[in-house]
């Protein structure tokens, strides 16, 4: 016995701890085995562990590390888990995960130092969602920045990326540039160097990340892009495009980028004089807008009819399917997402499923409805129609198949699927403008709600229910100064899960207000 | 053949006398039995010690060097029974599994071998996997030690300790004629560490010369009257002997100042816990320095009633540390200081909780509880322990619970058993939802999201046999699924056996994917690779045929979905009597990937022609619904925010780890989903007539192309 040991934290000898949380397959491993070769080829004890658990390659996972100076012979005893409260540095390999690392207790403000990469990987929970699922990344960086000593944050996986490496190896270059660890750039090198493979590559995105941590050690994480509005072009040496854009140039102008953005779409879904009727509609609109002091609130109502409607008369069909796929461009676009190479060839299969509900769809409305309307000529449709496709646009026979399909789009005004869409349209149009006259938020709550009918077969089906069920409410609500906010939140609840469960259970409330 | 490589660990079962072994708690017991001069060694792989089993696989070299026999067992039970080698021979013997889970199949064979006892030293290495990263039911495998009289070490969590105790484990079970449990936790079988090697040692006695020379003693056979002698013996003999071997070799440890009020009893595998909490009361520092008496019990069971007493005696209070419940120690400890009239209070379980792992901020909380009522002196005025309350009690991060998703582990990038799921969801679309008996595997990843099948798991293999009940005429049948690792485990008797005697109607899902995946991509007999020293390529279909089933149908693609769906529901509305199985084989992608991937790379660089697919959606046509991520829950399936305006929604995208395996496709085709998917075909290295037909292609798509768009305005800067 050698009297009383010191007191923690000085008892701690100087002992250094690294929690690295990761997802199973990002390299984990390899990170935490960089650390502890590169501690002991320093002279100090390291020590990893993990709970890796099963074998396959997702899952949140923690790596730990603790690394000590030796005290003459003795060896450090150290820990097999990270202790909530004393983590020297927590490296999170993907957003999210620096947020469970908080979670977990692992970052704390005196001691800290969080190393994260900004990118996200959703993951199934976020992604099943018929709406937008996705988990907020402010508020990871909300708590972050609260809860770290220090940030170091931004897309390692992007830049592991572009220097032809993997995550590790941005990540260990972070770490280097952090400091937490009291040894040289050279020997984080010389801990790559060592390991053997794909070294060159390592040490270009160790480099590279060490650069960045240390010039702009934050990039501020974003939680949607930009959206993309291209203007309607000044002169395209066609009247009819021309004559459009003056049209569109007498809207308000906070509503002209989404008008120009719908019209554009209506005049790849069919053409100029479709984009005409669509202005002419909102035109309608915007005078309502105006009427009752729309430049207030940025033309709201006119900006979200602009917005659905657009996505309402371009519906997603057979024809438009086909044509997209036989666009010139998208060969590159595929191309480039394969990361083809020069030399290479590159085709694609499309994967159809055209049923008898499709081919009627694109029939003249009146042949369609009538075909609909005798079970036992559909069910002998169906064995023929109904079974899936794959067809490659990249023979000439796949070609042809699809240029017919897409031959029936600018016919499409005749069809029973056109038919269909507009008379919806009209309806819902109406009790938007109804409801508009009632509040105005409700009457932009009320055309928000079209965004629940999107897709094809079951899928629209199932959209177009809920939009009925949706709109089903709209009695109860006008009468209600807080009417619009109900629908909305009726709307995000069907989009929450698939069978509409959330949205019975917000339906059920509403009933008893 | 197993298709990770591990040539570089075997490399280091090579280390001789002084050198320096760098690597995993597991790969160092590893070497310890080498080390130990052991005969053989089985056991039947899974999380956390599936590497000592990997590295054995891949080191024919070195054990046929040291004349060792390694086998894969069929199951846990097969590995306890392997040890009867040790019963008339001087062999000494180690076998390993996953426990509890294993012990539990492994239970009558141990029994049977502890009741009879060993002559030569007989090992048995258990994973406790327990705690946080377990993958099973919580519980102690101690009740086996106990039940059975096996002696189990439980040894301080560091390499040089770790071998140190697989060497003196073989002793002490030659010592006391009992089988011995090494127990290792989860963090344990992972730790990063060193220690000094000896060489390797041959066995002194051979498999071959006890074959050549067999021996029986009818008194070593479980048999009354035998078997109430070994009783006699177990506890007259056997008994005595282990407790004089655990004290002379000091395998236990008593650290820290002879003398004080108080003490900390621990078991050897939680003693880093126990210090590090310790530093943080201020009553130990970084290198094992400790103000309080400790004694470490390396060794769980048997107690060493004298140490005990020992240490116990004049103190006023002890703390027992031991992880989960029942709390069979502190009980023990009770009772021996109780017969004693020792008045010495013992705590544990009323300061520490009942169950679940013992983590730092846990064993601070106990201590100092223990500290406040029998020595409050001792805790002073130092700084206070670290606690992040503080932080996670602020707004700010108690926001991000509703924010961060859950992410458990799942099928992977391309997994075969994801459209073997995908088509059970269409089929439950149709005919409603069915009961489901999951069983152990990876396919138990169907019970989370996206998928959300599966209503019981019963055990390794027991799929089918936990759907037994549900034979009554009814309208709808029991769905059960099987595992090509569980049926080869334990499923062939007691599930499809079962199912065929008894006619049960239920319909039996195999899974059949070449590997025992889950726990690393072992080979198991139907595995369709050739591997040297194993029998494989046996068939599934032919083995449920071989015991009497009669409606059964092999999909050799499982990603063909709609196939896959039209068969299952042919399953469940047949009029056919008896168990109705389908075996859906393709190969576990991870495996598959790290087979074909060094090759299609080198192909590819080599200048051969080769053809990669990859699966790409074409975002202009998804509309965010994501139907398609419902069926799949691929990884590289994703959602990413659009830039388009008229866009509410993220859509869907397949990210550049896609593997191509076409579950994508084939799912959109069988549920009728959006047409966006496509697959992408890339021809590296194309041959003269691949140029030539794509240029004559190209160039008439081309001009039908132009034809097409003639007259047709466009507005520049339109979407490709």
């Amino acid at each position: 016995m050698t009297g009383a040991p010191a007191r923690w934290p000085e008892g701690g000898g100087g002992r250094i701890s690294i929690a690295i949380l990761a997802m199973g397959g990002q390299g984990g491993g390899v990170l935490a085995d960089w650390i502890v070769t590169l501690a002991e080829r320093q002279g100090w004890a390291a020590q990893s562990t993990s709970v890796p658990g099963v074998a396959q390659r997702t899952g949140a996972t923690i790596y730990y590390i603790e690394t000590a100076p030796p005290r003459g012979d003795a060896l450090p005893v150290l820990a097999l888990m990270p202790t909530p409260g004393d983590v020297d540095c927590v490296m999170a390999a993907e957003l999210m995960e620096a947020g469970r690392s908080v979670l977990r207790g692992l970052v704390t403000p005196d001691r800290t130092t969080l190393i994260a990469s900004t990118h996200r990987a959703p993951a199934v929970v976020e992604k099943q969602a018929p709406g937008d699922g996705v988990a907020d990344p402010h508020a990871v960086v909300t708590a972050t920045d609260f809860a770290a000593k220090r940030v170091i944050a931004f897309d390692m996986e992007q830049l592991a990326k572009s220097n032809g490496s993997v995550i590790s190896a941005t990540m260990l270059g972070a770490l280097a540039a952090a400091e937490v660890l009291p040894f040289p750039r050279e020997a984080f090198e010389a801990t790559i160097r060592a390991g053997g493979t794909g070294v060159e590559a390592s040490l270009r995105a160790f480099a590279a990340a060490l650069a960045q941590a240390k010039a702009k050690p934050v990039e501020p994480v974003q939680r949607f892009p930009q959206k993309k509005f291209v203007a309607w072009p000044a002169a395209t040496g066609n009247a009819e495009f021309d004559e459009l854009g003056v049209r569109i140039g007498r809207f308000p102008a906070e509503a002209r980028p989404m008008i120009a953005a719908g019209a554009r779409k209506l005049v790849d879904h069919l053409d100029a004089a479709y984009a005409g009727e669509y202005l002419d509609r909102l035109a309608e609109f915007a005078e309502a807008d105006r009427a009752v002091g729309g430049a207030a609130r940025g033309f709201a109502f006119t900006v979200a009819a602009a917005k659905y409607l657009a996505g309402a008369m371009a519906y997603d069909d057979l024809p438009r399917v086909a044509d997209l796929k036989l666009r010139a461009g998208r060969q590159t676009r595929v191309r480039r997402e394969v990361g083809a190479n020069e030399g290479s060839i590159v085709t694609t299969t499309e994967y159809f499923h055209p049923r008898v509900e499709e081919m009627c769809a694109t029939l003249p409305a009146k042949f369609g409805a009538w075909i609909e309307a005798r079970p036992r000529l559909v069910a002998r449709l169906r064995k023929v129609v109904d079974r899936g496709r794959r067809i490659s646009p990249n023979t000439i026979s796949g070609y042809l198949m699809l240029a017919l399909v897409a031959q029936q789009g600018p016919k499409r005004r005749g069809s029973l699927r056109h038919v269909r869409e507009m008379a919806h349209i009209e309806a819902w149009l109406d009790a938007a403008k109804a409801a508009f006259g009632v509040d105005y938020d409700l009457g932009v709550a009320v055309l928000g709600c079209r965004r629940l009918v999107k897709g094809y077969s079951d899928t629209h089906a199932r959209g177009l229910s809920k939009f009925d069920r949706v709109m089903g409410a709209l009695p109860l609500l006008k009468a209600r100064a807080d009417g619009a906010v109900w629908l909305d939140r009726l709307t995000r609840a069907a989009l929450a899960d698939e069978k509409g469960v959330a949205l019975d259970g917000v339906l059920k409330t509403v009933a008893t207000l | 053949m197993a298709e990770r490589s591990f040539a570089r660990e075997v490399e280091d079962l090579k280390l001789g006398a002084g050198e320096v072994f760098r690597g995993e708690g597991i790969l160092a017991i590893t070497k310890a039995l080498l080390q130990s001069g052991v005969s053989y060694v089985a056991g039947y792989q899974g999380s956390p010690i599936s590497h000592l089993m990997d590295v054995l696989a891949d080191a024919k070299d070195v054990l046929a060097d040291l004349g060792v026999h390694f086998e894969t067992s069929a199951s846990e039970a097969t590995a306890a029974a392997t040890l009867s080698a040790s019963v008339m021979y001087p062999l000494r013997g180690a076998v390993t599994w996953k426990s509890t889970a294993g012990t539990n199949v492994a239970a009558d064979a141990l029994s049977n071998l502890s009741s009879g006892g060993v002559t030569g030293g007989a090992l048995i290495v258990i994973g406790e996997d327990y705690g946080e990263g377990s993958s099973i039911m919580q519980e102690r495998s101690h009740a086996y030690a106990l039940k059975s009289q096996i002696w189990l070490l439980d040894p301080r969590p560091n390499l040089p300790t770790l071998v140190r105790m697989v060497e003196e484990g073989f002793e002490l079970s030659e010592a006391s004629n009992t089988p011995v449990m090494l127990e290792v936790r989860i963090r344990t079988c992972h730790v990063h560490g060193q220690f000094v090697c000896k060489d390797n040692r041959k066995p002194s006695y051979t498999l071959r010369q006890a074959l050549e020379n067999p021996a029986r003693d009818v008194s070593r056979i479980v048999l009354p009257p035998a078997s109430f002698v070994h009783e006699k013996e177990k506890l007259e003999r056997r008994m005595p002997a282990a407790i004089e071997f655990v004290k002379s070799r000091k395998l236990n440890e008593i650290m820290g100042p002879v003398e004080g009020d108080v003490g900390v009893i621990t078991l050897g595998g939680l003693y880093n816990t126990t210090l590090r909490a310790l530093e943080y009361l201020g009553l130990a520092d970084a290198y094992g320095e400790t103000r309080v008496p400790l004694y470490v019990l390396n060794v769980a069971y048997p107690l060493i009633e004298e140490e005990l007493i020992a240490f116990c005696q004049g103190k006023k209070a002890v703390l027992m540390i031991e992880e989960g419940a029942p709390d069979y120690i502190e009980r023990d400890l009770n009772t021996i200081l109780r017969r004693r009239d020792i008045s010495t209070r013992v705590c544990g379980k009323d300061v520490l909780p009942m169950g679940g792992e013992y983590t730092t901020p846990v064993m601070i909380k106990g201590l100092d509880e223990f500290l406040k009522l029998h020595a409050r002196e001792l805790l002073g005025n130092g700084p206070p322990p670290p606690d992040p309350g503080p932080v996670l009690s602020d707004l700010r991060v108690k926001a991000l619970a509703e924010v961060v998703p859950p992410r458990p582990p799942g099928f992977c990038i391309g997994c075969p058993e994801r459209p073997i799921f995908a088509a059970m969801k269409l089929v439950e679309q149709e005919l409603g939802l069915h009961h489901v008996s999951a069983d152990i595997g990876c396919h138990l990843f169907s019970i989370l999201p996206p998928f959300n099948i599966g209503a019981t798991t019963m055990g390794y293999g027991l799929g089918p046999a936990s759907a037994s009940a549900f034979n009554v005429p009814s309208n709808k049948r029991s769905i059960s699924v099987l595992g090509d690792g569980g049926f080869w485990h334990n499923g062939l008797a007691s599930s499809i056996g079962n199912a065929v005697f008894n006619k049960h109607d239920g319909v039996t899902l195999i899974v059949d994917n070449f590997y025992s995946a889950a726990t690393g991509g072992q080979d198991i007999p139907s595995s369709r690779a050739l591997n040297p020293r194993r029998k494989t390529n046996n068939s599934i279909v032919d083995a449920v045929k071989g015991i009497g089933a009669r409606w059964v149908r092999q999909i050799d693609r499982t990603y063909d979905v709609a196939r896959m769906r039209d068969t299952l529901r042919e399953a469940l509305t047949t009029k056919s009597e008896g168990p109705k199985i389908i075996v859906a084989s393709s190969e576990c992608m991870l495996n598959k990937q790290r087979r074909v991937k060094p090759l299609i790379a080198k192909a590819i660089k080599g200048g051969e022609r080769v053809v990669k697919e990859k699966f790409g959606v074409d975002g202009d046509i998804c509309s965010g619904d994501h139907a398609c991520i419902r069926l799949s829950g691929c990884p590289s399936l994703t959602v990413q925010h659009s830039e388009d305006p008229l866009k509410d929604d993220p859509i869907a995208a397949i990210d550049e780890n896609c593997v191509g395996c076409g579950n994508c496709g084939e799912v959109a085709e069988a549920a009728a989903l959006c047409p966006s998917f496509y697959r992408a075909e890339t021809i590296h290295n194309p041959t003269a007539f691949d140029r030539g037909l794509h240029r004559l292609r190209a160039a008439v798509i081309l001009w039908l192309e132009t034809r097409r768009m003639r007259g047709r305005a466009r507005l520049a800067g339109e979407q490709a």
